[in-house]
Parts: C-alpha cells; sequence; structure tokens
C-alpha cells in the first residue's frame, strides 16, 4: 500500500516559516475587484471577466466559490495570484497589496511560496518527465531553499497528504492514480507552507470516495497549518462538508455570500436557488427535482426584451422573478461581512412567487 | 451479425414503447473482459438485462470495470483489451437480434448511430471541429435513412429543437468552438438519437457539466426516454445522478457486479456493504460543515482480486467464510441480486441512518 488512510498521524504541526500571520490578520482581502483581457484587435481592456468582487478568507478558514464556466472564477484564483489583468480594485495576501508591486517585488512575492495554486487537472499541469520527489521540491527550489532542508520538506508534505515519499518519490505522475496525483498536487502546494492555497476544481475527476479524502486533506490542512483556502468548483459536492463561506458567481459578478449552510439551504439569489435545487442529491424524491424554479428561464413566458443589455441584472435572462427594475444591475457586491445577495428582489421575500420552488433543506 | 430470432424467444410485444418491464432490448450474459493483452481479467461475469423504455445505472469507482462493460457494448474497448467469453445481445426491430461481441468494424458501423446511441463525458472530442454542428447531424441523417439534403436540414433543427437548444436553425450553422459545453452534450445527444436507436449508453455524459446544465440534460433524456421509450444505460460514478434518474441500478465492485435492484430500493436498503459504502460517501444534500466519509483502502487491481470476495479485505463485516471462495451473485426477492453472504443480516445495519454507520 503505497497510500495511508484516515487521519494523519504528524503530532507536531510544523510552525510556518515566516511568524504566522496574526488571526486577525486577513489571508486574503479583496475589494471592488474588476479584470479585463486586454481586446483581441486594437487598445484598451474588452468586456469584464469580472466586475466589483469583494471577498475576505481568515487564517483556517475555506471560502468555496462556485460559478458555472465562463462565470470568472478561474479568473478570480489567477487574478489573486498575478495572472490576470486586474482594472479594478484592490487584492492583499497577507496584508501585502497584490497590486502594488512592481515587476521584481511581483516576482519575488510569487517565490516566495505565501500563495500557492493547486491547477486543475494534476496529469496536464505536473511536467511528465519529473519524478514525484522533484515536483513537490521544486517550488521550495524556486525559493531558495537548500537541497538537504528541501528533502525533508518534501517528505513531511507527502507524509501530510497521506504519501510514502520513500515508496512513490521517484514515479512519475503517469505511474500514480487519479487521487495520488491530485495528492501530489496537493503536497506541491503546501511544500512552501503558503498563507493562502487557491484549489482550482481539487476534486471534480475524481470519484466520490478519493473525492472526500481530498477534501478531508485541505479540511486538516486549515485546521493543522492555519493555510486560508478558496476551493473554486462548479460542483456544489466538491465544497460540502468542508466550506465555511460559500460565494456565488454569476457571469462575472458575485451575486450572494455568506456562511455555507444558509447560502445552500435558505439562497436569497434566484440563482442560487436554481444551483441548489439542480445539485443531485440521494434524500429527495426524484420527482420534485424536475420541479424546479427557474429551470427552464422565465416561469411565465420569454425572457424580457432588455435581459441581454448591459446594464441589466446578469441573471435576468433567466431569472423567474425578473421584473422591469430589474433593467439596472442591482447595486453593490454582497460584502464579506453581511449574508447579502445582488438581487432586488430575494428569494426570501418573494416566498410566494417562488412558492413552486423546492427548498434545499429546510 | 444480424439473425432472425428463433419465434418464441423474443415474442412480439405490442406496445414497443412501453415502460420499464417492456420487452429486453439489451442482454449481457457472462460477459468477461481482460485487459493487457489478455494477462489480466478487468470484468468477471457480468449478466444484466435493459428493457425498453428503462433507464439503468451502472455505478462503481474508478477500476470498476464500469466503463469497459459500457465500451465494449459500443465496440469501442482501448487496445489490449477484449471480451474474453459472454454474450451481449441487442434485440433490433421486428425481433432481429444482434450479437455485439461478433462485430466486425464495418458492422460496428452500420450500428452504431443507427440503433445504438451513444454519448461521452468530453463531447467536443467527438465532434469534428471543422464542420458545423448541423451537418454532422444531417449527414448521418442522410446516409444512414436516406433523406433528402433539404429534408435532412429540417429534421435536424427539429431534433435540436428537441433536445432544448434554443434557436435551433442558427445553431445548425454553428462550429463545435462557438457552442458551450451543455449545448456540445446536447448537439451530441441530438446526433446520438438521431437514427431513433432503442438504446442509448451514456458514459459519464453529465459529469463535466454545471450543476444547472447537468440538471437540463438529465431531464433531455429522461424525456427522451418517455417519449421514445428509449432505452438508457447510464455509467457514472455519482451515486446521486443515478439515484435521480433510473429505474434500475448496476453496482459494479473490481470488475464484478455486486448489487442490482429497483434504485429507490437499492439506496435506501442497500444490502451488500459496498453499495452501503458509496451511499456514504455519495453527496447528501448535507451541506455543512462534518467529517466526511471514505472508504478505507483501494480495490484489487484487475488480476490480482482475491480468490473470495473481492471487498472484503475494505469491508466492516467480513468473516472468514467471505475470503475462502468467489461469493455467488444470488437473486433475492424484489427483483434484487446481490453478491454477499451475509446480506440477509447485514441489510437492516446497512439501512440505518448515515450518521449511525461508522465511517
Amino acid at each position: 500500500m503505497t497510500t495511508t488512510t484516515g487521519r494523519l498521524i504528524d503530532p507536531a504541526p510544523p510552525a510556518p516559516e515566516k511568524t504566522a500571520p496574526p488571526t486577525d490578520r486577513r489571508a486574503l482581502s479583496v475589494s471592488g475587484l474588476s479584470v479585463a483581457y486586454p481586446r483581441r484587435h486594437g487598445r484598451g481592456a474588452g468586456e469584464s471577466v469580472l466586475r466589483g468582487v469583494d471577498l475576505e478568507v481568515t487564517p483556517g478558514q475555506i471560502l468555496g466559490v462556485i460559478g458555472e464556466t465562463g462565470s470568472g472564477k478561474t479568473t478570480l484564483a489567477r487574478a489573486v495570484v498575478g495572472l490576470a489583468p486586474v482594472v479594478g480594485g484592490r487584492i492583499e495576501v497577507a496584508g501585502i497589496d497584490v497590486g502594488g508591486l512592481r515587476k521584481r517585488e511581483l516576482r519575488d512575492h510569487r517565490r516566495s511560496g505565501v500563495v500557492q495554486y493547486m491547477f486543475q487537472d494534476p496529469l496536464r499541469s505536473l511536467d511528465p518527465d519529473l519524478t514525484v520527489a522533484d515536483l513537490v521540491g521544486e517550488p521550495l527550489a524556486v525559493a531558495g531553499v537548500e537541497r538537504a532542508e528541501r528533502r525533508a520538506r518534501v517528505a513531511e508534505a507527502l507524509g501530510r497528504v497521506g504519501l510514502d515519499a520513500d515508496a512513490l518519490g521517484g514515479r512519475i505522475p503517469a505511474q500514480l492514480s487519479g487521487g495520488q496525483r491530485q495528492r501530489v498536487s496537493l503536497a506541491r502546494a503546501i511544500v512552501t507552507r503558503p498563507a493562502l492555497l487557491l484549489a482550482d476544481e481539487p476534486v471534480s475527476a475524481l470519484d466520490a470516495s478519493n473525492r472526500n479524502h481530498v477534501l478531508r486533506l485541505l479540511d486538516e490542512l486549515r485546521r493543522d497549518l492555519g493555510v486560508a483556502v478558496v476551493v473554486i468548483s462548479h460542483d456544489l459536492s466538491s465544497l460540502a462538508g468542508i466550506a465555511d463561506r460559500i460565494a456565488v458567481l454569476y457571469r462575472g459578478r458575485l451575486v450572494e455570500q455568506g456562511p455555507t449552510a444558509e447560502v445552500l439551504a435558505r439562497p436569497l439569489h434566484p440563482y442560487t436557488a436554481l444551483l441548489t435545487a439542480s445539485a443531485p442529491r440521494l434524500d429527495r424524491d426524484p420527482a420534485v427535482r424536475r420541479d424546479r424554479p427557474g429551470r427552464s428561464g422565465p416561469v411565465s413566458g420569454e425572457a424580457p426584451a432588455w435581459a441581454g443589455e448591459p446594464g441589466a441584472c446578469v441573471f435576468a435572462h433567466r431569472c423567474p422573478l425578473a421584473e422591469a427594475d430589474c433593467r439596472t444591475q442591482p447595486g453593490g457586491s454582497p460584502h464579506p461581512g453581511e449574508r447579502s445577495a445582488a438581487c432586488h428582489h430575494p428569494v426570501t421575500t418573494s416566498a410566494d412567487r417562488l412558492a413552486r420552488a423546492p427548498r434545499a433543506t429546510t | 451479425m444480424s439473425v432472425s430470432s428463433p419465434s418464441e424467444a423474443v415474442e412480439a410485444v405490442e406496445a414497443v414503447h412501453s415502460g420499464p418491464g417492456g420487452e429486453p432490448v439489451l442482454t449481457v450474459d457472462g460477459l468477461h473482459i481482460t485487459v493487457a493483452g489478455g494477462r489480466a481479467e478487468a470484468v468477471r461475469d457480468v449478466a444484466f438485462t435493459v428493457h425498453a423504455g428503462e433507464a439503468v445505472g451502472v455505478v462503481g469507482e474508478s477500476g470498476s470495470g464500469k466503463t469497459l462493460t459500457c465500451r465494449s457494448l459500443l465496440g469501442v474497448l482501448p487496445p489490449g483489451c477484449e471480451v474474453s467469453a459472454g454474450s451481449a445481445v441487442l434485440a433490433g426491430d421486428g425481433g432481429a437480434v444482434t450479437e455485439l461481441t461478433a462485430l466486425d468494424r464495418r458492422q460496428w458501423e452500420r450500428l452504431r448511430g443507427a440503433e445504438l446511441g451513444a454519448v461521452f463525458q468530453d463531447p467536443a472530442s467527438y465532434l469534428n471541429p471543422a464542420l458545423t454542428v448541423g451537418r454532422q447531424l444531417a449527414e448521418p441523417l442522410r446516409v444512414r435513412l436516406g433523406m433528402t439534403r433539404a429534408r435532412a436540414r429540417e429534421r435536424a433543427v427539429e431534433l435540436f429543437a428537441s433536445v432544448g437548444l434554443r434557436e435551433p436553425a442558427q445553431v445548425y450553422h454553428r462550429y463545435p468552438h462557438e457552442l458551450s459545453g451543455g449545448m456540445l452534450q446536447r448537439v451530441l445527444i441530438a446526433i446520438a438519437v438521431a437514427c431513433d436507436p432503442r438504446l442509448l449508453v451514456a458514459d459519464e455524459a453529465t459529469t463535466a457539466l454545471d450543476t444547472v446544465v447537468q440538471a437540463e440534460v438529465l431531464d433531455l433524456l429522461a424525456r427522451l426516454r418517455d417519449e421514445r421509450g428509449l432505452a438508457l444505460l447510464l455509467v457514472t460514478h455519482d451515486l446521486a445522478v443515478v439515484a435521480e434518474v433510473t429505474d434500475r441500478v448496476l453496482v459494479f465492485y473490481a470488475g464484478e457486479i455486486v448489487e442490482d435492484g429497483p434504485t429507490q430500493d437499492v439506496v435506501h436498503r442497500p444490502a451488500h456493504p459496498y453499495t452501503a459504502a458509496l451511499l456514504r460517501v455519495a453527496s447528501l444534500g448535507d451541506w455543512n460543515r462534518r467529517e466526511l466519509a471514505v472508504i478505507p483502502g483501494r480495490p484489487p487491481e484487475a488480476g490480482q482480486a482475491p480468490p473470495g470476495c473481492r471487498f472484503a479485505d475494505r469491508c466492516d463485516f467480513a468473516e472468514d467464510r467471505c475470503r475462502t471462495a468467489p461469493i455467488p451473485l444470488t437473486r433475492t426477492p424484489g427483483g434484487r441480486r446481490v453478491r454477499c453472504v451475509r446480506a440477509a443480516e447485514l441489510t437492516p445495519i446497512l439501512t440505518a441512518p448515515p450518521e449511525e454507520v461508522p465511517a
């Protein structure tokens, strides 16, 4: 057996390299973030991929970011590590204003490993020719850690994700199972003892048992090492059981955020309501799922003609509750401290109109 | 190879589009599949039947043999893998039957898309990027059904509309790269059902889709089944998907069927400890913070299964007698089958609410 299972028994969690960020300090603070990729032809920024996003994550907290393809969730993570063109707003990682860093400072910041980005699809993001030990040690080499110390840290990181460094350290990615590859990605991401870990679809390629293994590892990392974790997913089951807070993205806008249980059990935004009602689950009469609200656009008739206008609410084109005032995007982004939704007609105040809507777990 | 059936073997059922319990569309018996050029057996003695209008789910962990089984039914086994024994019979129109394990490449090409439709996880890789999606749908209509160019186009637009694509006439002229994943999956479903197949095989067809789109595609499959009497074989690792759209579920473990029965019965009253373990790790609809369950250990590699129960090493309830000889798949009341010697005594224990079962 090359994997250990169950809870990890490393007794003394290693102290983070530099002094741990004080608990009142936010590991990640994003305010008013807008991102737009340059136009392919001509000058200036193109259409926004993200608009006015506010987020916060504290050490030891897991934030789940959920949204469909093209909602901007991967762009959000890329902006945090400095890989996407920020056109507005502010990003602070462990107290450092990332946007204020000049070229060399930005490079040093990236190399320090304070923030780590765990890419989706380990088969494609891991160099196929490097051994597991080299892959996991690489971020340390980049950060300038001595070879001897590197060895020990690699073994420690592999141990933490439940892989045996002696048995697997010499293998290349092709010789690993999908679950093992995902653990190698995770070991590589935590070997620098980051303050913030961004995990992009960490479990979407895994079956349910392996998925839970990896989610438990993320949960242990936050608990034992105080890492702040952002888990990005298109799928609610990848967040269930570990996320403290959920942020819901739709077409580049943050439409709702709040504590996980509240957001998913009593969604305020109609998109979140549609999302929770669409997620397959075991404890429900199959017939109920087909009656979910807004599953095929507005309840009565066609979407309003203005629904596609730039200033309109991003969800108006398929919202069962859309009315004339939805022609303007609800002001402001839901703020991290509040339980709110960017919606003129939050579901709670419209309960009668959504009477057919299945409530998640109330 | 198409042969006409013995008159008494396949009784002509009047309502072809009857619900579950209609005539059998696919009958798999004693199917064995070997991998690595015949050196290891990855699927052992698989037998099941899919009836007209019935949706059957196939679940199991990665490497359980569920995908190999379904690929063998489509004639698309990876290199080095082959059916070493058994039969898979597809019933055609007018009582004709086809033995799928004996087809050559040309016979497969005639059958696939006509009597047998397939949808896979990654729709983009099954479409030609250089042709419009409309042309890729119209072509089989012209070739297989002999439609004229104009009629095929008309029918293609109808099919695009029937799978829920908005503005189907515009979609007809789009190239694959211009459509989203959910739209491509609908295009692929439209192509798969274009020639009115009797059986649609969907291998992880909704796994990569967004939650809302996944639900819409599952609705679409359910609707096609109701409207056309399409039989559906849905392969997935997500038990929650199976619970919501199938009538019957086959649970695969290490190349064998370990449990088979009506989906709601199996999901609410699992008889095999492995099924119970899968249920514990599935999405329960409980979003609160909790210790997530896992199935300890790993399944045996192909060809290295122990002589007795293949799940014994990971099972909380294994006894000495589980490990000595192969465990038969035994019929139990209620149309179920289970491969566990302790099934009768364990069912009440396994049915206990999840939080009371040791994780």
